[in-house]
């Protein structure tokens, strides 16, 4: 029993650890239908925008507190202003080409990030420093649950909790939902699309670069890479859980990290992707747009 | 003189002049491995050994009178690069390889170089099946990975005296044919017991199942094949979530990265690497000469790759040429000072004379034990 809860505790780690990432795929996914694979390198960019920034205010002697704050609220930032720019350059030319153009133009953009950041930062594996801080009151219960973990389950609660709320009530939204519906006629009743879209780009990518700080932290090594593993994964979930809803991409997380994990644990770790593709295939069998994806007709 | 001595002679004659008219013609050696990508750290350091022994052949007036030319390739340590490369460089006829880096990419090239009768000599490949016979081109001036093996489980069963062993692996090449190795010399000793072999995927987001898995099999000891960036990733987990064990890896992991990356986590950590040959005149001064030029310690594999290079150009000395067949002649019989040792190859293509010791990393830095 005591090994079934640890098997649990690993899988939902590394599930809210996809959920977080899947969420900025699922949301621009439900807002323009494309899927950003350039989502994973926004991810690792704001790892390294973390590294650096946290690296330097260590050297300035900065508390743990302060350093996490800071660092974060930077790779925030960086993020944001990467994944607009990327919205601008990469996709906002093609938004009426066929679907095809910008899912390739969006696969250009994450090698020509992923070679970018080699070339400018280093092709080596880097240490990442323990940004999140050990929680006393977490000792008793660090055998099966470590404090990055809870901060990471927490952070994708949490992260779920107010983007569910803010498309729900607010004004901004209320406009999200109405471009998703049908992008033409938003603009008819006064709707700044381009606006709406910038603005999902944005939260997406804080949502990357909050991921990128806990998760390399929990890890505790980045590379130029990172983003493309975690991407695929992350992607998954969102499809597992119905890409374009986001409780579905947290529960699709959740599935595929438990799975992952179960499987590990019961029958071998050489098989824990054979398991989860598996689940994959199918979910998708017997709900083609995912657990909680609704099916209507296609868009755009 | 016989008629079969007759034939030989005048081909010997036509030879020389042969040679003779076509002086000019550089002797070309295809430098292949790892030169970006994550495992850059392994490849680099070789395509600079073989420049500096070029360099000093050239400064000496060559080989036989001829220039040695480097072709580099960089294979990112995948093999349907490293297949693609073989038959590049098999198209501007090189006459020998330096290379390839890793196991995986070497076993997908060597192949190509057997057809075109290419001479293949690696600083870094250590799966054992690439010595099984099939390529009586390939040499190499690193032991073998059962070498490696039998090094990790004698000192866990016969120092460290550990009971129950989990071995993990990265699920390639060498990182699965290494944990084999360990897996068979376990059960074939008696004296301790596999509890858990299993793979893991190299860059998953976190491993803390496989831990909780290895915790819950009561093992005393990892033995990990594969490379640092999964060895550095595995140790910090384990060490989190408060798991002791004794962690044993290859030369995969003994590797200045790992120790950086891993920072405190890797105290303690026993790991296989080739013997310490800093005693060495002649690797002093391959170390003096990689330093003038690059201002910074040679990485992994770089004196393998020294004595790889070295040994080739003697071979295609002591053979007069760069026929394939006398030079693997050469290489077989004839033995070379290197920075490894006084080394020479046998049947197989393994180097006599070069061998693994271990070390173990202590107050950030890795110590050979005696």
């Amino acid at each position: 029993m005591n090994y079934f809860l640890d098997l649990f505790f690993s899988g939902l780690t590394r599930g809210s650890i996809y959920a977080l990432i899947a969420l900025g795929y699922t949301m621009v996914y439900g807002i323009i239908g494309l899927i950003n694979f350039a989502h994973g390198e926004i991810y690792m960019i704001g790892a390294f925008t973390a590294l650096i920034i946290a690296s330097l205010l260590t050297v300035l002697g900065m508390n743990g507190m302060a350093i996490l704050v800071i660092s974060g609220l930077a790779a925030m930032v960086y993020a944001a202003a990467y994944g607009y720019t990327i919205e601008k350059i990469a996709y906002k030319p093609l938004r009426n080409s066929p679907r095809l153009a910008p899912l390739i133009s969006a696969i250009g953009m994450s090698i020509f990030l992923q070679n970018y950041v080699m070339l400018a930062q280093t092709s080596d594996f880097l240490p990442f420093p323990d940004l999140i801080p050990n929680f006393a009151f977490m000792e008793p219960y660090s055998d099966f649950i470590g404090s990055s973990d809870l901060v990471i389950l927490l952070t994708t609660a949490v992260a779920m909790l107010l983007l569910t709320i803010m498309i729900k009530y607010t004004r901004m939204g209320r406009a999200m939902r109405a471009t998703a519906q049908d992008m033409q006629m938003a603009m008819l009743v006064g709707i700044d699309v381009n606006r709406v879209i910038s603005f999902t780009f944005i939260i997406g990518s804080v949502l990357a670069a909050i991921g990128g700080l806990l998760i390399a932290s929990h890890v505790g090594q980045i590379n130029f890479y990172i983003g493309f593993i975690a991407g695929i994964k992350a992607f998954t979930a969102a499809v597992l859980g119905g890409i374009g809803s986001i409780p579905g991409a947290v529960l699709g997380g959740f599935i595929l990290g438990l799975t992952e994990s179960f499987a590990t644990g019961y029958v071998s770790s050489d098989y824990e992707d054979v398991f989860a593709f598996g689940l994959l295939v199918l979910i998708l069998i017997f709900r083609p747009s995912g657990i909680l994806g609704r099916s209507e007709n296609q868009k755009v | 003189m016989n008629r079969c001595g007759k034939i030989f002679l005048s081909a010997f004659f036509l030879f020389c002049f042969l040679g003779g008219t076509v002086q000019a013609a550089p002797i070309k050696i295809g430098v292949a491995g790892a030169h970006s990508g994550d495992l850059a750290s392994y490849g680099l350091p070789t395509l600079a050994a073989v420049k500096l022994v070029a360099r000093q052949a050239n400064d000496a007036g060559g080989i036989l009178g001829r220039r040695v030319e480097i072709l580099s390739e960089d294979d990112v340590c995948k093999p349907e690069i490293a297949a693609n490369i073989a038959a590049k460089l098999v198209s501007e006829h090189v006459n020998a390889v330096i290379g390839h880096t890793c196991s995986g990419a070497t076993r997908a090239a060597v192949g190509i170089y057997k057809a075109a009768r290419i001479v293949t000599i690696s600083p870094s490949a250590t799966n054992p099946a690439i010595t099984n016979g099939d390529y009586p081109n390939f040499f190499r001036t690193i032991a073998p990975d059962n070498a490696q093996a039998r090094q990790e489980v004698d000192f866990a069963l016969n120092v460290l005296h550990l009971q129950k062993i989990a071995v993990i692996h990265d699920k390639g090449d060498y990182g699965k044919g290494l944990a084999e190795f360990v897996k068979k010399f376990i059960e074939q000793s008696g004296r301790a017991r596999v509890v858990l072999f299993s793979g893991i995927t190299p860059g998953a987001v976190d491993y803390s199942a496989i831990v909780q898995k290895i915790k819950y099999k009561r093992a005393d000891a990892v033995i990990f094949g594969g490379y640092h960036p999964e060895a550095s990733k595995l140790v910090g987990q384990m060490r989190r979530k408060r798991l002791r064990a004794v962690f044993i890896s290859d030369d995969g992991v003994k590797d200045d990265t790992f120790i950086k990356v891993a920072g405190k986590y890797a105290e303690g950590v026993y790991a296989t690497g080739p013997r310490d040959t800093s005693k060495n005149p002649l690797a002093k001064a391959a170390v003096a000469a990689y330093k003038k030029v690059y201002h910074q310690e040679p990485g992994a594999f770089f004196l393998n790759a020294y004595a790889a290079t070295e040994a080739l150009l003697h071979a295609i000395n002591m053979a007069g040429s760069t026929d394939y067949a006398q030079v693997v002649k050469a290489l077989r019989h004839e033995y070379v000072e290197t920075p490894l040792g006084k080394i020479s190859f046998d049947k197989h293509g393994e180097a006599v004379g070069v061998g693994f010791a271990m070390y173990q990393v202590r107050h950030g830095q890795y110590i050979e034990i005696k």
